[in-house]
């Protein structure tokens, strides 16, 4: 065990960075999840497109050797699996659920079958922000390296609360997805809303991809995505469709998928894929939590009709 | 110039093989309240819907002040100034006040700007009839707020024209005087002209200036209010075969508590304390009426009592025996249930009228031998019950959910109430057992359910309807906020005084 106090700072700040780090893809792909379930509709598939962005950005990053057009490559087929959930579901009697689980495994058995040939290769990283630089403390540099991408969503996710509050369109997607009464009964096309939120929820969970094969851990493998895509899900219930606490449940997530690197970095061995397993026991603890009906405010109409 | 703001002339409508409105006139004065009266069925909402173009008349035009207009939809019907409120609520739940007054706006900018909208909707909120707080969530108010909403919702959009679809049906006696008092002050002060659906013969004779009655799709009447009585109208509404013959109430000897519940708690489906501690008996005999506002817990306690909803704490006994509501106890005790809206609540839609009947006692001799059902011995028994209650069409294989309303809620009424064969009634616990029926069904179901009670059964008798209270129970509950907080009977009952103990104002009486 640890003796010396000064090492569970060394954790605690490593823990702070890896909730960073690890947290990125939880951020984009449930910033993505929440747009889409305002509208009414659930996308399990989206552990499909984060696999697919995954393979894509790391594929086009490495062919034109900019770490950005992957990232846009990435979010691109995740808006093409999200018009295919999209357009299934809106055919008479087709779940959302069913088609979304289909996309999930369609999108990645695709991403292991194109991505073969790219876990040789080498792509260029996304670039970090080096906020740490003025200390001389190695573990807190490494855990201030903040990438670009978690910039962007932590600019995203206030943005998105303004969209959702005060913009037509992000009343229109709230409209929808409290009631297709009252959409139509404004002029609303209930369909057309529905396909837009659920195609940029895929481009937000696409660029969540990008993130895992282009900086953290980085590389193309078949075992780069641990279920973040599904994790995400549950990340949004307990967010109660809140992008803003979507970036704070996404940062509590990552810093327990932290835990267990951090606590081998010093030199607990014991328990390591224990405390691996913190991200899925806090979900199962979460899941809980939510099922309680009086957290359920918030829960779009059309969700809770079901 | 006309002094008419609207005029419907010999409008029809027919869906399939029914004739909804057949040749139908209506003129609407400008600036006063003119009452559409009849009874379920009669054509009122289908005769509104064709005026604002939500269904395309057959026949018959519409004409707006003196010109004809085309209407085609909801959306031509707002911009040529007529709002409609509909029976149920439009409103988005999970937003604020302000939000919904924002979304009906026809042409919403492409950002909105909420500190300039409040102030703009805040300051026109003031010289409206009825205050309501911006910043609630819609899903907090109460039905008579909601109801205000959607009506301030329109008077914002600047109608000329208001249609009101049963408005008062979910207020309370008082509330319904505030809203229609202050609507007919708005007629009075900007013109505006009122069509309010309604078959409430009180609120026409208060507060309208002219009166329409159907009858069957027909044009049955139009008049001065002031020339009318409640006579009249009636006769007007229902022709030749009104006639309302006093329920035979019999005096029965011995009156042993058949139904006994003591403190029961119950939550409702957020986990939010819907009943607390509510304690009741019924004796033989004996009809008791739960009047209240529809979602004061009044739904959960039928479904506790029909085994559809765990309870959270008390006891219900049936004949001194504890009372779980399984399909064992409904048997054994004679315990027959009448939820409202039997199609959702005591029906599978899409099996036969006679599978559907024959659900109580499907597991038992004749309909099941050796563990095989007996489908010929269903269909026997059903048929006789169909013929017994009048049930139509008069075909068994019929999925129940392809019956009109009154039907399915005689099917049901058939299986609960029909051959017994020896087995006892002991409770019977009905809930709004006539709603959305016409004048012939209720008195028929009505004559039922007091048969029950004359033949010893102890009778809960739920119901929003104030009148079908008043006239079936021998005592009178009014159900406010979980709890029961006024008790009386028929012969004592003042409607103002139940009427305030529904809305929660129930003063001294008042149980904590």
């Amino acid at each position: 065990m640890i003796e010396d106090p000064s090492q569970w700072l060394t954790v605690l700040i490593a823990v702070l960075g890896g909730a960073i780090r690890v947290g990125t893809p939880f951020l984009f792909v449930s910033l993505g999840e929440c747009l889409t379930e305002k509208s009414g509709r659930i996308n399990l598939g989206l552990e499909g497109n984060l696999i697919m962005g995954a393979m894509a950005g790391y594929g086009v990053a490495w062919i034109t050797g900019s770490a950005w057009l992957g990232v846009l490559a990435a979010g691109a087929t995740g808006v093409v699996l999200g018009f295919i959930h999209a357009l299934l579901c809106q055919q008479a009697r087709v779940n959302d659920i069913a088609v979304g689980i289909a996309l999930m495994i369609l999108g990645t058995g695709l991403a292991f079958f194109l991505g073969k040939p790219l876990i040789q290769p080498s792509a260029p990283h996304l670039p970090a922000l080096h906020l740490g630089a003025w200390s001389d403390n190695p573990a807190l540099r490494a855990a201030l390296e903040i990438n670009a991408l978690f910039i962007v969503g932590v600019i995203l996710a206030p943005a998105m609360a303004w969209f959702f509050r005060s913009s037509r369109w992000g009343l229109a997607i709230r409209t929808v997805g409290e009631s297709d009464q009252a959409a139509r009964a404004m002029g609303l096309n209930v369909n057309g809303v529905r396909m837009l939120a659920t195609m940029a929820g895929g481009f937000l969970a696409g660029v969540g991809g990008a993130f895992l094969s282009l900086y953290y851990p980085g590389g193309w493998s078949e075992g780069l995505s641990s279920g973040q895509g599904l994790m995400a899900v549950a990340l949004v219930i307990f967010a109660r469709w809140d992008p803003m606490r979507c970036l704070y449940a996404s940062l509590l997530f990552g810093g327990a998928g932290a835990l267990g690197p951090s606590l081998q970095s010093v030199g607990v061995t014991w328990g390591y894929y224990l405390f691996n397993a913190a991200p899925y026991v806090l979900t199962l603890i979460l899941m809980i939590a939510a099922s309680s009906k009086k957290v359920r405010s918030g829960m779009p109409g059309t969700l809770a009709a079901r | 110039m006309s002094n008419l703001a609207l005029e419907a002339i010999n409008v029809s409508k027919r869906f399939g093989e029914l004739r909804a409105l057949d040749r139908v006139s209506l003129k609407l004065a400008k600036g006063g309240i003119h009452a559409l009266l009849g009874e379920n069925g009669a054509g009122k909402s289908t005769l509104v819907k064709c005026i604002v173009g939500f269904y395309t008349p057959d026949e018959g035009e519409v004409l707006l002040g003196e010109r004809q207009q085309t209407i085609a939809n909801p959306r031509d019907a707002h911009d040529l100034g007529i709002g409609m409120v509909y029976q149920h609520f439009t409103l988005i739940p999970n937003m604020t006040v302000l939000e919904n007054l924002v979304l009906a706006r026809p042409h919403l900018p492409a950002v909105i700007d909420w500190k300039k909208e409040r102030r703009a909707i805040g300051e026109r909120m003031a010289r409206m009839p009825f205050q309501l707080p911006l910043d609630a969530s819609v899903n907090h108010l109460a039905a008579g707020e909601k109801q205000k909403l959607e009506i301030v919702k329109q008077l914002l959009l600047d109608v000329k024209v208001l249609i009101l679809d049963e408005p008062t049906s979910v207020l309370t006696p008082d509330e319904a005087d505030e809203v229609l008092g202050r609507i007919r002050d708005m007629t009075r002060e900007s013109g505006l002209s009122v069509l309010i659906i309604t078959h409430k013969f009180r609120e026409v004779m208060t507060y309208a200036d002219d009166v329409t009655v159907l009858r069957r799709g027909k044009h049955a009447g139009s008049a001065r209010v002031s020339d009318v009585d409640v006579k009249g109208l009636a006769e007007m509404m229902v022709g030749s075969e009104f006639s309302q013959t006093a329920l035979a109430r019999e005096a029965v000897a011995e009156q042993p508590v058949k139904l006994d519940i003591a403190g029961l708690s119950v939550e409702d489906d957020s986990g939010m304390s819907a009943i607390h501690a509510l304690s009741l008996k019924v004796k033989a005999g004996e009809i008791v009426g739960i009047a209240g506002v529809s979602g004061n817990g009044q739904r959960e306690l039928v479904e506790v009592l029909a085994g559809q909803r765990p309870s959270a704490g008390g006891e219900i006994r049936v004949m001194g025996e504890v009372y779980a509501g399984r399909r064992r106890d409904l048997l054994r005790h004679g315990f027959h249930c009448l939820p409202e809206e039997p199609l959702r609540n005591a029906s599978v839609a899409r099996m036969s009228v006679a599978e559907n009947l024959a659900f109580r006692r499907f597991d038992q001799a004749p309909f099941s031998v050796g563990g095989f059902l007996r489908r010929g011995a269903m269909a026997v028994a059903a048929a006789r019950a169909i013929v017994d209650f009048k049930v139509r069409p008069p075909t068994p294989d019929t999925p129940i959910g392809d019956l009109s309303g009154g039907n399915v809620q005689r099917a049901i009424l058939a299986r609960e109430l029909g051959e017994r064969q020896g087995r006892p009634m002991n409770v019977l616990v009905v809930a709004n057992p006539c709603f959305g029926l016409d004048f012939t069904a209720v008195a028929e179901i009505h004559g039922r359910i007091m048969a029950a009670r004359n033949a010893g059964a102890a009778v809960l008798l739920v119901s929003e309807d104030l009148d079908e209270i008043l006239e079936l129970s021998d005592r009178i509950h009014v159900m406010s906020a979980g709890r029961l907080v006024y008790e009386t009977t028929p012969q004592a009952a003042e409607p103002i005084v139940i009427g305030r103990h529904m809305a929660g104002h129930g003063g001294e009486n008042h149980v904590h």
